[in-house]
């Protein structure tokens, strides 16, 4: 293993020869890729292909057995950081369930993402300002709860949790924010919303989005990487993509 | 801000008017300042009972607010014992020795009176040297700050090995446990230096208060038990509110989640640790001069498990739950263990409280967890559970379920 560190790219994230082994079953096969800072990326592949692994390795959840993950304008490698650093240098992560904070209400929630200080000393000491609950309050209508911020966020619905769960990425302010099936358990319209919601925020920053709906990717309109058995197996446009006969035979064709 | 910290956490301010009536009241029907209606014997019982309400407010934060169920902060309560124990004890030998050696024909130099203390102290172990550990017993500035330091110390370097390797649930539970016994172990060797399963005895005596009644200076210890419990409970109420205590509640119910929201988890965890064993260690500090005794059985590692029943009975992740379970059960506890409630004869066999408290205790706590899990505080605010259809709040092992949690 080098160590690889390239001067200034103009990728945000850059994943290379990356490789994962569970107990002999190799999840992720040296996977490279990369996303620039205002990108919008959709990773698809069948079950098993790999990609809560890398998402896992990014956010550093999972050590990867070999390979570079390196991240920002002078790249850091995030090989050896905590998820909590991880997350502080500007990963944000969106779980395939909505995972809020169930008994805290929704205010609460959205105070524990706002982007300040993380350290316990910090945070003890912590009070909220005018400007902190305007900056809730605008959150919490940016992703219509702007009445629920009183209620604890086990009381909402599926659907209000998964909004719940983005307001909290946005607070966080993260520069690569990655989405594990936003449009699970979403009815049409919140699809339609949270299509152009993505497509907004790949304005100013990476947005990686894993999804299984080719509806949801059609209309995200941007690059698209396969992923199959733990490798990239094509790359391009939706229509490229599709018109490859192995991502027809691994992935389409059943 | 117009709201103060009172205003927004109504319900210390409840417990301190009512802890303050309490303590009023008690010192008016006590012998010390009062008309003598409370014996003092009880005083201390009630002053012990604050104290022991103190350290339950420790275990709700680390395991009722941070999910942390720790079984190992009786040891830290007892080390704070120890620690004052040794300068008490130190200086009330030092004033008997004086006292012997003041009728000598030379006047005794600094070094005989030292090792008089000494040969007092260790001689029911067979020594007659201060050992190290004593270094500061001498003075009550440089041995009471040990209170807050060894605990303090020992809860940093065990947590810092615990949480850096993750270890949680059960299995941080377990080594809790493990560390409180092997503390135990240690200090029932003799040559431990803390005079082994003798322990340190004689602490109800205050040096330079010899001649203040027991009924005065237990009325004065209830007093500061007092005052230290409500300022134990205002510091926790504060830590557990505000941002500090919405991350300590998400640690608890999903600290996975808190990560990948940029939380050093680990760090918050080490400081409630400390935070909470040095509370219980002061705790421990003003407890055990009330006990007039401390040995390494205090630190069995069933004293922490009945510190988690007590927080449990009296409904964990509420501060007033705490204090209610560890008052209610520990003063059951010391009326039907100290032979008050009357046996049960029926005929072929006699129900004597004594023997048969730890089942009802057990009983219970098995009762509160099936039938009311909030506990006894939670039956104050009344407030619905939450419809959850069984799950509970969070995916870790000390997120709340279903029923303790208010809708």
């Amino acid at each position: 293993m080098t160590p690889f560190a390239p001067a200034r790219t103009t990728s945000l994230l850059e994943v290379s020869g990356v490789s994962v082994t569970f107990d002999g079953f190799r999840a992720i096969n040296n996977l490279s890729f990369a996303i620039g800072p205002q990108e919008l990326r959709a990773v698809i592949g069948p079950n098993g292909a790999g990609k809560t692994t890398f998402m896992d390795i990014v956010t550093g959840k999972t050590r990867p057995d070999e390979g570079t993950v390196t991240f920002g304008e002078v790249p850091r490698s995030l090989l050896r950081m905590s998820e909590a650093q991880i997350a502080r240098a500007g990963v944000g992560r969106k779980f395939q369930r909505p995972t809020v904070f169930e008994d805290q209400s929704v205010s609460e929630n959205l105070m524990l993402a706002l982007k300040a200080a993380r350290t316990p000393w910090r945070v003890l000491f912590w009070r909220e300002t005018a400007k902190d609950r305007a900056r809730v309050a605008e959150l919490a209508a940016q992703v219509g709860l702007a009445d629920h911020l009183p209620r604890k966020a086990g009381e909402l619905s599926h659907g209000q949790k998964q909004w719940l769960e983005i307001a909290m990425l946005l607070a966080q302010e993260p520069r690569l924010l990655l989405v594990d099936e936003p449009a699970a358990g979403m009815s049409f319209l919140e699809r339609e919303q949270t299509t152009a919601l993505l497509v907004e925020l790949a304005k100013t920053r990476a947005v990686v989005v894993v999804e299984h709906d080719m509806e949801f990717i059609r209309r995200l309109n941007c690059k698209v990487t396969v992923l199959h058995e733990g490798s990239v197996l094509a790359e391009g446009s939706l229509d490229h993509v599709t018109k490859n006969p192995q991502v027809i035979e691994v992935y389409l064709g059943r | 801000m117009t709201r103060t910290f009172l205003t927004r956490n109504p319900s210390t301010l409840w417990f301190l008017l009512l802890l303050a009536l309490f303590t009023l009241g008690v010192t008016l029907l006590a012998e010390g300042f009062g008309i003598g209606l409370i014996p003092t014997a009880f005083v201390k019982v009630l002053g012990k009972t604050l104290c022991l309400c103190l350290v339950a407010l420790a275990m709700d934060l680390i395991w009722g607010y941070t999910g942390i169920l720790s079984l190992g902060h009786m040891a830290f309560f007892a080390l704070g014992g120890y620690m004052t124990g040794m300068w008490l004890m130190y200086a009330r030998t030092e004033e008997i020795v004086v006292q012997a050696l003041a009728g000598s024909p030379i006047p005794p130099t600094l070094e005989e009176v030292a090792q008089g203390v000494a040969t007092q102290i260790f001689g029911v172990v067979g020594g007659s040297d201060l050992p190290m550990v004593w270094s500061f017993a001498y003075s009550a500035f440089l041995q009471l700050p040990l209170v807050l330091i060894v605990p303090g110390v020992l809860a940093l370097i065990f947590g810092w090995l615990a949480f850096r390797a993750r270890v949680n649930g059960v299995y941080l539970s377990i080594l809790t446990q493990a560390m409180t016994l092997a503390l135990a172990l240690y200090l029932f060797q003799n040559d431990s230096g803390l005079r082994g399963n003798n322990g340190l005895s004689g602490l109800q005596n205050l040096p330079g208060l010899a001649e203040m009644p027991q009924s005065t200076l237990s009325i004065l210890f209830f007093l500061a038990s007092a005052l230290l419990l409500a300022a134990g409970y205002l510091l926790l109420a504060w830590v557990s509110s505000g941002k500090f205590g919405s991350a300590l509640r998400a640690i608890r119910d999903d600290e996975q989640r808190l990560r990948f929201l940029g939380y050093p988890v680990e760090g918050y965890k080490l400081f409630v640790f400390t935070l909470t064993a040095m509370v219980a260690a002061v705790a421990g500090a003003f407890y055990y001069p009330q006990a007039g005794i401390i040995n390494p059985a205090e630190l069995a590692p069933i004293a922490s498990i009945y510190l988690a029943v007590w927080v449990a009975i009296g409904g964990r992740g509420r501060l007033y739950g705490a204090v209610i379970g560890a008052a209610v059960v520990s003063l059951l506890s010391s009326w039907f263990t100290g032979g008050m409630a009357p046996a049960i004869p029926l005929g072929f066999y006699t129900i004597n409280w004594v023997d048969w408290w730890t089942v009802l205790l057990g009983l219970a706590f098995v009762l509160v967890t099936l039938f009311a899990p909030r506990g006894i505080g939670g039956l104050f605010d009344r407030l619905p559970s939450p419809r959850r259809h069984g799950a509970q709040l969070g995916p870790d092992d000390g997120a709340l379920r279903e029923k303790e949690a208010d809708a």
